[in-house]
């Protein structure tokens, strides 16, 4: 069965090269500091599974440790020249658009192909997997493509991605990085604490206070966590059910429907979220770290004021 | 109750705010967490270890960076800064309005993967997005450029998060169910995903309107550039 173990050796084998790649990347001061990155990240990938829990733990203090102290740089840009790149894009035309709209499909058909796909009665793909099984073949497709098509020298595709790679820099750990942060929180009991206090600091206010706290504490606890599905349950056990539905006779899926969704606005407002926020500051070249969340932020706001309208309007509306 | 553990905010929004290395602020965070709420400190680091461990999956994505960086050499940026500067009566804001559109009906489809800041945004959208001023205008100043960019992301995004939820079947819809029914309140998804209708309709009138109105303020920008 095709599963995250395989596409973790996948994974491991891609960072083990950026690695490699860095490591003699004359044009980088820091060469010897991305190599020992993205090799520590290797590790994880291709051993992670075997190793102690604090072995992994102690890892992640090296990576952490590394792009704290400015142990990474950044190489020489691509050598090929503006004029280079509109020569070849006259070349080719719209056929270059084939293999990035080709991961897209491939990933969508294949996360419903292999659900139905059985070999010998037993899932060809892990059930559970299928978009993320999809998404790498659709990346691996696309690569075979993209080679027939341009036929570059065969080290060309791994070295553009390690100048990319090299943008993105210590950033692109950051979403897993929050996901790990949020496991510690929940474990540390921050979700209770934080919905016990809520409760207690609204206590009887009226269903418009209660509608109020229950949308913006969605917002605001999801910008500390990054993610609205780490508040939704914290605040919707101490604000939603008790005073929303329970006490005010609310109607719970406007409750919980509206409520997620203004948890959503919170996603758009904080560098928690990094994989939304940070991640494509990084990709685009922004000066401002900040940049997507600046121009996100009008939006959110907006949104989740409608959001209270909205749920005040309908929830209560038998 | 112990309200120790929640230091660990404070350490994140301090972090954030005074722009430290943010995988720094997060390891620090995670160990005053845990060390507040009483968890020893190896088990702390053992916990935040295996809890990375569980979410490689999501660092797999950087997978696609070869492919798009083979295309982008070939001139992929290129191609569709030139298609979209064809296209007559293109500018940025239509175009990210297009986008938006686009982007909130397929993710209310379940179509959540036909987009993204790697694959669609950085590659095509971006470009034409800078592109479709560039042919108005002439080259743009930086900061015009950047924030072209960033309202680029952002439109995905908002397109993804004020979709998805009208899909019956995505993650924060079963979440939902799960959770209500825990605590004894059985809802259909289907009544869920009908209250999502609402909000999206908002974001698409209120995201759209700041679009519609973005030409404008580039043009306004660029006109101030040249009259300082």
């Amino acid at each position: 069965m095709i599963g995250l173990d395989l596409l973790y050796v996948v994974g491991g084998l891609f960072f083990a090269a950026m690695s490699g790649l860095s490591g003699f990347d004359a044009s980088n001061p820091k060469r010897l500091g991305n190599a020992a990155f993205w090799g520590l990240l290797a590790v994880s990938f291709l051993f992670g599974s075997h190793l102690s829990d604090l072995i992994n733990g102690l890892l992640i203090l090296a990576l952490a440790l590394l792009a704290g102290f400015g142990c990474l740089g950044r190489g020489a840009p691509s050598a090929t020249t503006v004029e280079d790149r509109w020569a070849s894009a006259e070349r080719f035309g719209a056929r270059l658009f084939l293999p990035a709209l080709l991961i897209p499909v491939v990933t969508l058909t294949g996360s419903f192909l292999f659900k139905a796909l059985t070999i010998g009665g037993q899932p060809l793909v892990d059930p559970k997997q299928t978009t993320l099984v999809s998404l790498v073949l659709g990346i691996l497709l696309a690569l075979v493509l993209a080679m027939a098509m341009l036929r570059p020298k065969l080290l060309t595709p791994l070295q553009e991605g390690r100048r990319l790679l090299d943008t993105v820099a210590s950033a692109a750990l950051l979403p897993q990085m929050l996901a790990a942060l949020g496991a510690v929180f929940l474990a540390a009991g921050v979700g209770q604490i934080v919905g016990h206090l809520a409760g207690a600091w609204i206590g009887d206010s009226g269903p418009l206070i209660s509608v109020v706290a229950y949308t913006f504490g969605m917002a605001l606890f999801t910008i500390i966590m990054g993610n609205a599905f780490a508040a939704f349950p914290v605040m919707t056990a101490g604000i939603g059910l008790p005073l929303i539905v329970t006490r005010y006779g609310g109607d719970p899926a406007i409750m919980a429907a509206i409520g997620m969704l203004s948890g959503f606005c919170g996603t758009l407002m904080t560098p928690m979220a990094a994989n939304f926020n940070l991640v494509p500051a990084a990709l685009l070249d922004l000066k401002d770290r900040y940049g997507v969340i600046r121009a996100q932020f009008p939006t959110a706001l907006m949104i989740l004021g409608a959001n209270t309208v909205l749920m005040y309007a309908l929830v209560f509306r038998h | 109750m112990n309200l120790w553990p929640l230091l660990g905010i404070a350490v994140v929004v301090g972090g954030f705010i005074a722009r430290l290395n943010p995988l720094l602020v997060i390891v620090a965070a995670a160990g005053v967490t845990g060390v507040a709420a009483g968890i020893s400190p190896p088990d702390v680091v053992a916990a935040f270890g295996k809890a990375f461990k569980d979410n490689r999956y999501i660092s797999l994505v950087w997978l696609i960076l070869p492919v798009i960086g083979l295309l982008e050499q070939a001139g992929l940026q290129e191609k569709a800064r030139e298609l979209i500067a064809r296209v007559r009566g293109a500018t940025t804001g239509r175009l990210l309005l297009l986008y938006l559109v686009i982007r909130q009906i397929t993710a209310a489809l379940g179509l959540t993967s036909l987009g993204g800041h790697p694959q669609m945004v950085r590659p095509l959208i971006a470009p034409m997005a800078e592109a479709a001023a560039e042919a108005r205008h002439g080259p743009l100043p930086e900061g015009l450029q950047q924030s072209i960019r960033a309202q680029a992301a952002a439109t995905d995004n908002i397109g993804l998060f004020f979709g998805e939820d009208i899909f019956i079947a995505i993650a924060s819809i079963l979440l939902i169910k799960g959770f209500l029914e825990t605590n004894g309140i059985v809802v259909e998804p289907l009544s869920l995903s009908v209250w999502a209708i609402p909000t999206a309709v908002c974001a698409l009138l209120i995201h759209g309107a700041r679009l519609w109105w973005l030409d404008g303020k580039i043009a306004r920008t660029l006109e101030q550039d040249t009259t300082r």
